[in-house]
């Protein structure tokens, strides 16, 4: 059952020097309880759709297309309902677990915050719940009393998912949950999240620019680029054999230990994500691409079927596609 | 993917020549009214023309070591070699010892100042170390770093570039004083995965065209897997094991390294390490590492007979030498196939 659905989801933010599109015309869906991943490098458009999801981006983004959360849509949404739906529905998980936490508040009172603003708990009760959700997240109850300063940077973002778990949400966005964080550390949240959402029946949404994260933890895999969603599928077959020559890229950037072919031999992209504001004409990947074709600098390619519950947007893959089917415009 | 480097190095370290080398290192701090030990003992050699990787979580003292090995901080005890000769703490020596071996920041955004020019960023060391024809210095060490042609980028400033370029240019800067080590603090954490792979390239094609030799401090084991020779693994202040990468990365011996390697996403069976990392003022008695070992707490340890003294008695400080090995009593009752 889709829980989750995005219809040609634009954002625009306006700025002195002109308006910068950040995200170009997304259509995504998500089942209720799946895990969707969204990869791509900074600049590309992935923080900002996460945004845009609750609304809480600045007043000078414009926001085009429609956002359905169960149906409705939350682009059309009053701020009450609104309110009542952060948290209460969805709930986020900043990256940066040590700037999300106020620096001179208990942990057990910023847990309790998000239960006392939407009337879930009395305070009385409150106590207890947030001895429950750090129980969740694997912390003492006793850590409720500690400052966010006296917790490690694991705990941290323990703490954060603890928050996002309060109001028993049905849909958690978590934005690089585990980037600043070291190799097991890392290991640990990303267990505890894949945990959490697998015991709870939560949908995921997990933003980060590592697929190989992403295809551990997520069911489905969408990749951005220049603010475009290039290609989308099952995780492992993205990851494992990528249609798109950008996606193919991101997978080959971080090398399976143990691997002959990337031993001494790095594999990146030459040249540098795009400027949103001076996009390359035809396809926004054709100046980095490795096998771009005369068409691509004049060819803005959709989306196209590329294999069962797959699409990409290469020209490459237009023309394997079988006959009769056709693209999707954005 | 347009810049695949295979080296035409080989990889084992035996017949190269030591260049730089740590011996029995300690470095203390006091932190909190307590003594805080993040080097405890270390001895490391880095060959001319290798790349040696040094791995670790935050905390394991792995910054504190390449910051002794730069002369930037000092040791309690033991002593860092350069050439075969003991590092000297005085000025003039310092100074001609660091045009040798050259600091490569994490972080560009952090490391450049916004308000100067590359040109200026790169010529402030061939300036402190009084080099003639600056101009040409700067723009061969920028058209080294892959910044070419280098005059377009002279009058650019920080801003202007996007984060690989900037990583390059901070390299620029360091290659300037012509050094033959680099000492490179996670040099690819803070940029974007696609750019990643282009510095790393960077850092081989150094190494086979100007025969550079580097020390790559990270906790990523791909980074690793993907540039280095050799690779020595810290927990809490020590080297628990160190060897060829291919060795030690694809046939670990200490149960650390293997359940750093077995949480990289794909690895068949995780060993998941409750905890963080130890405070390095109370550091555990017998094996720094058994209050957290997996093989200890499964048992092995045990059948092995050796689970006493891994609770009482610490595995003996590991040799300078290329060769793998482990600072582990199980691994090496064991053999190999612990």
């Amino acid at each position: 059952m889709t829980y989750l659905e995005l219809d040609d989801v634009s954002v625009t933010y306006r700025i002195a020097s002109g308006e910068v599109p950040a995200v170009r015309g997304v259509s995504l869906t998500l089942d209720a309880g799946a895990a969707l991943g969204v990869a791509g490098e900074s600049g590309s458009g992935k923080s900002t759709l996460a945004m845009a999801l609750l609304r809480l981006l600045p007043r000078s983004a414009g926001v085009g297309g429609r956002i359905l959360l169960d149906g409705e849509d939350v682009l059309t949404m009053k701020w009450g309902r609104l309110r009542a739906v952060r948290w209460a529905e969805a709930s986020i998980v900043f990256q940066g677990a040590q700037h999300g936490l106020n620096p001179v508040r208990r942990i057990g009172d910023q847990i309790a915050e998000p239960l006392l603003v939407h009337g879930l708990a009395r305070p009385e009760q409150a106590r207890g719940r947030v001895a429950e959700l750090l129980e969740q997240v694997g912390l003492p109850t006793w850590r409720a009393r500690s400052y966010p300063h006296e917790l490690s940077g694991g705990q941290r973002q323990r703490v954060m998912i603890a928050m996002a778990l309060a109001c028993s949400p049905r849909l958690i966005i978590a934005d690089e949950p585990t980037t600043a964080l070291d190799v097991m550390v890392q290991a640990q949240v990303l267990t505890l999240i894949k945990q959490l959402v697998a015991d709870n029946g939560i949908s995921l949404i997990m933003i980060s620019h590592d697929l190989s994260v992403l295809a551990d933890v997520c069911d489905q895999l969408a990749v951005m680029y220049a603010g475009r969603l290039v290609e989308h599928g099952p995780a492992r077959d993205v990851f494992h054999d990528a249609r798109h020559p950008y996606s193919q890229a991101l997978a080959a950037a971080f090398p399976t230990v143990g691997d002959p072919a990337s031993r001494l031999a790095p594999r990146g992209l030459g040249g540098d994500p795009p400027d949103p504001m001076r996009l390359p004409t035809g396809c926004s990947f054709h100046p980095r691409c490795p096998v771009a074709l005369e068409e691509c600098p004049t060819l803005d390619v959709e989306l196209w079927p590329a294999g069962p519950g797959r699409r990409a947007a290469c020209v490459h893959v237009r023309e394997q596609a079988p006959a009769g089917t056709k693209g999707e415009t954005s | 993917m347009t810049e695949t480097q295979a080296s035409a190095e080989p990889a084992a370290a035996a017949g190269r020549s030591t260049l730089l080398e740590a011996r029995d290192l300690h470095v203390e701090f006091a932190a909190r009214g307590r003594r805080a030990r993040a080097v405890d003992g270390v001895n490391l050699a880095i060959g001319a023309g290798e790349i040696v990787a040094l791995v670790g979580e935050s905390g394991c003292g792995k910054t504190t070591l390449a910051r002794t090995l730069l002369g930037l901080e000092r040791p309690t005890s033991g002593s860092v070699r350069y050439g075969g000769t003991e590092l000297s703490y005085r000025g003039r020596a310092l100074k001609s010892y660091r045009r040798e071996v050259q600091l490569v920041l994490q972080d560009p955004m952090g490391s450049l100042n916004p308000r100067q020019t590359v040109y200026e960023a790169v010529a402030e060391g061939p300036r402190i170390h009084g080099l003639p024809d600056e101009k040409e210095v700067v723009a061969s060490a920028l058209a080294r770093a892959g910044l070419r042609p280098p005059e377009r980028f002279f009058l650019r400033y920080p801003h202007e570039l996007s984060g690989g370029q900037r990583q390059r240019v901070v390299i620029a800067g360091a290659l300037a004083l012509d050094p033959k080590v680099l000492v490179a603090d996670e040099p690819v954490a803070s940029l974007d995965a696609s750019v990643r792979g282009e510095i790393l390239a960077l850092l081989l094609r150094l190494r086979d065209e100007l025969g550079l030799s580097a020390l790559v401090v990270t906790h990523d084991l791909g980074l690793a897997w993907n540039i280095a020779d050799r690779v020595a693994v810290m927990y809490l202040g020590r080297i628990v094991e160190s060897g060829p990468v291919e060795q030690v990365l694809t046939a670990p011996r200490h149960p650390y390294t293997q359940a750093l390697l077995s949480v990289l996403p794909e690895s068949p069976e995780r060993v998941v390490l409750t905890g963080e990392p130890p405070d390095p003022t109370r550091i555990p008695g017998g094996c720094r590492f058994h209050a957290r070992c997996q093989v200890l707490a499964s048992g092995r340890a045990a059948e092995a007979g050796v689970d006493g003294r891994c609770r009482s008695e610490s595995p003996a400080v590991l040799p300078a030498v290329p060769a793998a090995q482990a600072a582990c009593h199980f691994a090496q009752v064991a053999g190999t196939d612990a």
